[in-house]
């Protein structure tokens, strides 16, 4: 071996160094469980049995085929959307805000993660109680505005019980892209704002062009975890309507949990969820590659 | 430098202990019993010397996969509970965790049986020709019992101007209509918890049309679209044309009825008899009496769900049988019973303990005469099924769907799933 | 000109009161929970959900003795602080170190091994507990704190890899270029550098990962057996049965467990900032 080649294979070794307790760690805590779920995505099994039965891709085919999983899949899809657009909006703007005057926005970037910090215990309490039909704090106040007619069933009304999930995600969720968007803005540096007032730009026009350049890589990362922290969205909705009513706010984990839990079908639940985890991959993968082709642009 | 030498002692901690001596582990998922159990424990340890740990595990989610979780490891405690449907117990059985009771149970004439309501034997036990393949016999001890039926809130009713507890549906829509004139909310349940509904439901089904012939749709003989069951469906849509429920009770967690129930916002209830705790708890002052369920089909008797609550059986693996059984018996005896009962207002399993019981746990225990409960039925409707028809009712509660819509929808599938 | 500049001006204090506006509005819908969090804490089962009030009559200061009682918080919050100082720091160390190398390094198989590493967090494992208690058994770690420890730290990874690695693409290369040449290895580099560098991103990783091993409780539920290794959400749950509910002594114990998280949180942010701003001057 010639001694270049032996002074790269040091060098690469010596890479391998920094990720080897990292993948050390998920070739026993990630690899395992992936696998027993592949292996049980092929069984009709009922978490219990100690035999359980080959069935190949019936799994599969019968997620494939059920049209209430696909629904689930569209709801989720459509809290997702509002998330990206009005969530991040409202994350970026107050990010901005409180960007600008960082230590009078100490006591805002407290309060903005307490939604965050709340136990889902109370989330779900304080919601159940704001959208109640009969004492609930939202029609009480229609009504005090004279507007009562608007009373709803905000949870138990079909057109409107998915929206009602999705604002109590949203708020719950906007603290975390406040964070990452605030920590982003604090990596531009401050002459090129100065810079763009001596220029005479307005704050828009500083915000198109010195704002958005620079957070590129924060818009992207912030996007790829609000799809899959909203597509994975499942506590609030078991804490509000439990997927009601009908099937109006089910989404693909509540899905897999009832195949699981409710139904006892564990093969079932894991071809499920090896799909749902597939097309999320994909998205993913789309997204990243996007954005590391806007970098070489 | 601290922070190391706190790593350091934590670790020493938790490797050290581990000794040899006779004790028994019980897991379970009942929180509001954990004091008591404790208490119980200790009384045990003091009377007859062998050690009795409870292991808490809540809530009953994270217990039924902890469960699973040990029984494919071989590593389940002597003593533990199986929530789940009767399916699954049964396979549990199956796989050979659960030991066979009946040997015990019925020594010295059936002593040991005969002291429980038969009620909560038959939620424990599997019946000749169960369509499980189950060897026939008891296989747990139950340590409590409930029903589930309809509530009212006496004080409200009587205000209301109606003085006789309606009895039959007519009565029950009667009662609703005049409530509603006077601006009082009928009723609320906690449907987003669907097997609340599937309860509901269910019972209607059997005082309409007899037991045999839901089980006859179970087996797929009858069909849902069969004029009994649509009048089951239509129940649910009388309520909806005629107002008589709260409307979010259609997507509403039972904490929040129960809530709702004991600060006197509804005139009816849906509940479980554990609630007799949850409303002291919230409204001590609350007047209120169990009242069965209307029933539709003036002909055939009232049903409602019940029969043994929570009931724990033993690892037929377990090194420690005989004491575990021991402990059982001493835990179902009319004594510990009463202290249970006493402790956490659960109906007791044990018949000398139900004997003495007072008030409104009186009157609950009443109600154990018009019990059943899928552990009791001979055939069972499929997990899937079961969803589908959930579903549909609530589908009917909101108006979407006709209660002929939803009756065809689950013929269909169920016959879709029959042919497999 | 002054009519301008004070056109200007009014544009200026209108985009402040604005702005103020809106985070005014945030705030209170962000606030209240906590306030009734903490004001039925002050309440009793009776009257929790009777009397509207946000601030109870007769506070029942009690509760807070009770609650630390019955749940046995003493133990729980002293495993709590050591299973989160430790997971958080393992991560930060591990996926810093790996981000760097996904990053800076070039070696065969590099985007293989990043996908394969952040995958996980898109991926949700159905019963996944019930494959992790069948391992950890198998590993001879089930009831153990290394068991519990080492799973937390594999959960948290890929999500603090993939924002470690975000946000070190963005780092300017000129200082470590200028490194090499003075003759610095990787190690040196990652140590010297690009993790000082990397100070915000850290802060936003230990608010996310405190949060989450904080909060966890479902893992512990089936890891443990033994009450004394439990971290504090196992005390919550005495409060919170399946039919019976503690409200009061639930509230005051969540407001327990809440506090010490939105501290951590306020010096964490605090590091945000101050790190920004060293490494701007380094820079």
């Amino acid at each position: 071996m010639s001694e270049e080649k032996v002074s790269k294979l040091k060098d690469y070794l010596t890479s391998y160094l920094f990720i080897i307790p990292a993948v050390l760690l998920f070739s026993v805590f990630s690899i395992y469980p992936i696998f027993k779920i592949l292996q049980l995505s092929l069984l009709k099994w009922d978490g219990i049995s100690l035999y359980p039965k080959f069935v190949g891709l019936k799994n599969f085919i019968e997620v494939i085929k059920d049209k209430i999983w696909w629904k689930s899949f569209l709801n989720a899809g459509i809290i997702t959307l509002l998330a990206l657009t009005v969530q991040n909006a409202l994350a970026l703007v107050l990010a901005i805000i409180v960007d600008k005057d960082i230590r009078a926005g100490e006591i805002y970037r407290v309060i903005f993660y307490i939604p965050p910090v709340l136990s889902g215990i109370v989330v779900g309490l304080i919601w159940n109680w704001i959208y109640n039909y009969d004492y609930g704090f939202l029609n009480h106040f229609l009504e005090v505005i004279g507007l009562g007619g608007l009373k709803r069933a905000w949870l138990s009304d079909p057109k409107l019980a998915l929206f009602s999930v999705a604002v109590v995600h949203m708020w719950k969720g906007f603290g975390w892209g406040f964070i990452i968007f605030l920590a982003g803005l604090q990596t531009i540096p401050r002459n090129l704002y100065e810079a763009a007032q001596i220029d005479g730009a307005t704050p828009w026009k500083t915000f198109l062009h010195v704002v958005v350049p620079m957070m590129r890589p924060v818009f992207f990362l912030v996007s790829i975890l609000t799809i899959l922290g909203t597509m994975q969205i499942y506590d609030i909705i078991v804490a509000t309507t439990g997927g009601g009513p009908g099937y109006a706010t089910e989404v693909p984990i509540t899905r897999i949990l009832s195949s699981m839990l409710g139904s006892s079908r564990f093969g079932y639940a894991c071809a499920e969820g090896l799909i749902f985890g597939v097309v999320l991959l994909a998205v993913s993968l789309i997204q990243l590659r996007i954005s590391a082709m806007m970098r070489n642009e | 430098m601290i922070y190391i030498f706190l790593i350091s002692l934590f670790f020493i901690t938790s490797c050290a202990k581990k000794t040899e001596e006779r004790e028994i582990v019980i897991w379970h998922w009942m929180t509001d019993r954990e004091d008591a159990f404790s208490r119980l424990a200790q009384e045990f340890m003091v009377e007859r010397g062998i050690k009795v740990k409870f292991e808490l595990y809540a809530p009953s989610e994270v217990y039924s996969q902890k469960v699973r979780a040990a029984a494919q490891t071989n590593t389940l405690p002597d003593i533990f509970g199986i929530l789940g449907s009767p399916r699954d117990f049964a396979s549990f059985i199956k796989a050979g965790f659960v030991e066979d009771l009946t040997m015990y149970m019925e020594e010295n004439n059936g002593k040991w049986k005969n002291s429980f309501y038969p009620q909560a034997i038959e939620t424990v036990s599997f019946k000749d020709g169960n369509m499980y393949g189950v060897k026939p016999g008891i296989y747990g001890i139950p340590i409590d019992m409930m029903n589930i039926q309809m509530i009212c809130n006496t004080e409200i009713l009587k205000k209301a101007g109606i003085e006789k507890i309606p009895e039959t549906w007519e009565e029950y829509v009667d009662a609703g209509r005049k409530l509603k004139k006077k601006g009082i909310n009928v009723f609320v349940s906690g449907w987003g918890e669907v097997w609340l509904l599937e309860a509901m439901a269910t019972s209607f089904a059997f005082n309409i049309m007899g037991p045999e012939k839901v089980f006859n749709t179970f087996k797929g003989e009858v069909p849902y679209t069969d004029p009994d069951w649509i009048k089951v469906f239509s129940l649910f849509d009388t309520m909806r044309k005629e107002g008589l429920f709260i409307k979010d009770s259609i997507t509403m967690v039972n904490k929040t009825a129960e809530q709702m129930f004991a600060n006197g916002r509804s005139a009816f209830t849906f509940n479980g008899s554990w609630c007799i705790n949850v409303y002291k708890g919230m409204n001590p002052n609350l007047k209120y009496s169990p009242c069965l369920l209307p029933k539709v089909n003036r002909g055939n008797p009232v049903y409602i769900w019940g029969g043994s609550g929570s009931w724990f059986v033993v690892n037929s693996k377990s090194k420690y049988k005989k004491e575990a059984i021991e402990f059982l018996k001493w835990l179902t005896s009319s004594q510990q019973q009463k202290f249970l009962t006493e402790e956490t207002m659960n109906l007791p399993s044990n018949k000398d303990a139900a004997e003495k019981l007072k008030g409104l746990l009186k009157e609950f225990a009443l109600g154990m005469k018009y019990v059943t409960h899928p552990n009791f039925w001979p055939v069972h409707e499929t997990p899937e099924v079961i969803e589908k028809f959930d579903k549909g009712i609530q589908l009917i509660l909101i108006g979407k769907k006709t209660p002929f819509q939803v009756a065809k929808e689950l013929d269909k599938y169920k016959k879709e799933q029959l042919k497999e | 000109m002054s009519k301008i500049l004070l056109k200007a001006r009014f544009e200026k204090v209108k985009v402040i009161l604005v702005s103020h506006l809106i985070c005014i509005l945030v705030t209170i819908a962000c606030i209240f929970p906590l306030v009734w969090m903490v004001s039925s804490s002050l309440k009793t089962q009776e009257t929790v959900f009777k009397d509207f009030s946000l601030i109870p009559k007769s506070p029942h200061f009690k509760n807070y003795l009770i609650a630390i009682k019955e749940a046995n918080f003493g133990i729980y919050f002293l495993n709590s602080v050591f299973y989160t100082a430790t997971v958080v720091l393992a991560i930060i160390f591990l996926s810093s170190m790996a981000a760097y190398a996904f990053s800076r390094l070039r070696f065969p198989l590099r985007s293989v091994f990043y996908i394969m590493l952040i995958s996980t967090m898109m991926i949700p494992i159905p019963g996944i507990f019930i494959a992790l208690y069948v391992l950890l058994n198998k590993l001879h770690l089930i009831n153990t704190r290394i068991g519990y420890i080492l799973c937390q730290i594999n959960a948290g990874l890929p999500l603090s890899i993939f924002l470690f690695k975000t946000f070190m693409d963005k780092i300017p290369k000129e200082l470590e270029e200028a490194a090499k040449v003075d003759g610095c290895n990787k190690f040196q580099i990652y140590w010297k550098i690009v993790f000082p560098l990397s100070r915000p991103t850290l802060g936003v990783i230990a608010i996310f990962n405190t949060l989450a091993v904080w909060n966890e409780y479902l893992l512990a539920m089936l890891v443990f057996s033994d009450k004394s290794l439990m971290p504090l959400q196992r005390g919550l749950m005495v409060f919170y049965g399946s039919h019976l509910t503690q409200y009061p002594l639930l509230m005051a114990g969540l407001t327990i467990t809440t506090i010490p998280v939105l501290i951590v949180y306020f010096f964490m942010h605090r590091y945000i900032v101050s790190g920004i701003i060293a490494g701007a001057l380094k820079g």
